[in-house]
């Protein structure tokens, strides 16, 4: 992993423990941004209880972070006053809500790499990594459950669901390999048995996967180009303009509090 | 049965007064149970799991000796966190007792804390309790069986929303985690 924001107090752990925090704040940042767009009503307070679970769970790893190094501040100086550069979320997370279907597709990849994650991080060394994962995960098992069972309804639908889902999938599978990686800094942090090891979680991800797709009537991309870079703060165009809305009100009232 | 105060209730911790004496362990439970979720009215934090422990701390050479009470929020994202916890700190307050609330996450809150007062106080309520076996799910208000989901995802993170197919009523069912 690229040490771009390690220069500014963080430790391999703070930054892992950000990679942790960005994920969910970024999707629930995203998920948000569909608050009164949802197809129908029951749809518009599932997303929207979603997006407050993951923001809930990138509040307790921000404090995590703070509580590591008081140098930060708060979490809300993290969450609202960090650059581009300095979010380390996976690049899943940011991409756009597009139809319905891409935001179903992108939350369920996710959800099974989170749940999976989680699940590993519960056995941490670390005992507050620990905590928060075991306290995240039973509300992303209900996640998983949701955004599963509309990837089957799509895939396995009428003829324009299922094409719709399927090229989501194809889409978003640019970024499925980057859930995998982990630089040398992490590598060490799995050795020390803090980290979750993505290479056996490759292996329950994919199986999940592509058993969820083989119901959904779905075919998994083959020769896929691959696009990485978001864990080392490389990030797609429209995230810039996502955290430029996110970050408004923090930057043009620093400190304001309710 | 607690009775049930407003959310905003600048009085809740009067009734009993400890500013020249030390309450007795249950006499701090006593005055948490006045505490009310903010969603849930009808249900105090003691009864819904959320408070987790109450220990007096003995005086030391930094600070006088006060009782550290710990809550753990239902879901991460709970927006009532905060609100739950400056109430419980108040209310001790009010009442002469000094205290520090700390928020714990582990072990992480389950609904089976929630006691069967608070249960029976839901179901009065027409929320379903939260259950082991889902399938013996009935409805709050006329007990069928016959009941559907309409999304796992209700009014609150912590809900479900239901209908019932015998007496068409909709309902919240609070969910098992």
């Amino acid at each position: 992993m690229s040490d771009c924001y390690a220069t500014q107090g963080h430790d391999s752990l703070n930054q892992y423990i950000l990679h942790l925090a960005d994920n969910p704040l970024v999707l629930g940042q995203r998920l948000c941004e569909l608050c009164t767009h949802a197809p129908i009503l029951e749809e518009e307070t599932a997303l929207m209880n979603t997006s407050l679970d993951l923001f809930g769970q990138a509040r307790n790893w921000l404090d995590y972070a703070v509580a590591r190094n008081p140098q930060l501040g708060d979490c809300d100086a993290l969450a609202m006053g960090r650059d581009e550069r300095h979010f380390l979320n996976l690049l899943l997370c940011e991409q756009g809500n597009g139809n319905f279907a891409d935001t179903m597709a992108r939350q369920y990849l996710f959800d099974v790499w989170h749940r999976l994650t989680l699940q590993a991080l519960c056995l941490s060394q670390d005992s507050q990594i620990a905590a928060i994962a075991a306290k995240s995960i039973k509300e992303v098992d209900y996640h998983e459950q949701r955004s599963r069972n509309w990837v089957i309804r799509l895939g396995d639908g009428t003829q324009q669901s299922h094409d719709y889902m399927q090229s989501a999938i194809n889409e978003l599978w640019s970024y499925s390999d980057e859930l995998f990686v982990q630089g040398d800094d992490e590598l060490q942090l799995v050795a020390q048995g803090i980290a979750a090891n993505q290479s056996s979680i490759e292996v329950q991800w994919r199986a999940t996967v592509s058993q969820t797709m083989a119901e959904a009537t779905l075919t998994l991309p083959t020769d896929c180009f691959q696009k990485f870079g978001g864990k080392q703060g490389e990030h797609s165009e429209p995230f810039g303009l996502m955290l430029a809305e996110m970050q408004s009100l923090y930057r043009a009232h620093p400190g304001a509090v309710w | 049965m607690v009775e049930v105060q407003p959310l905003i209730f600048t009085d809740r911790g009067r009734q009993l007064d400890f500013h020249h004496a030390t309450p007795t362990e249950n006499q701090v439970w006593q005055l948490l149970e006045l505490v009310p979720d903010p969603e849930l009215p009808m249900v105090s934090v003691v009864d819904l799991g959320i408070v987790r422990s109450a220990e007096l701390q003995p005086a030391n050479s930094t600070q006088e000796q006060q009782w550290l009470v710990q809550v753990t929020p239902t879901y991460s994202g709970c927006p009532a966190t905060d609100f739950i916890a400056s109430e419980v700190h108040h209310t001790l307050k009010r009442a002469g007792v000094p205290n520090r609330v700390e928020t714990v996450l582990a072990p992480a809150w389950c609904s089976s804390w929630m006691t069967p007062k608070g249960r029976t106080a839901l179901k009065d309520a027409g929320i379903a309790p939260p259950l082991d076996d889902i399938t013996t799910l009935a409805c709050p208000q006329c007990d069928s069986r016959n009941v559907a989901l309409l999304n796992q995802f209700g009014s609150t993170a912590c809900k479900a929303l239901y209908r019932c197919n015998n007496c068409l009523e909709p309902f919240d069912y609070f969910k098992t985690i």
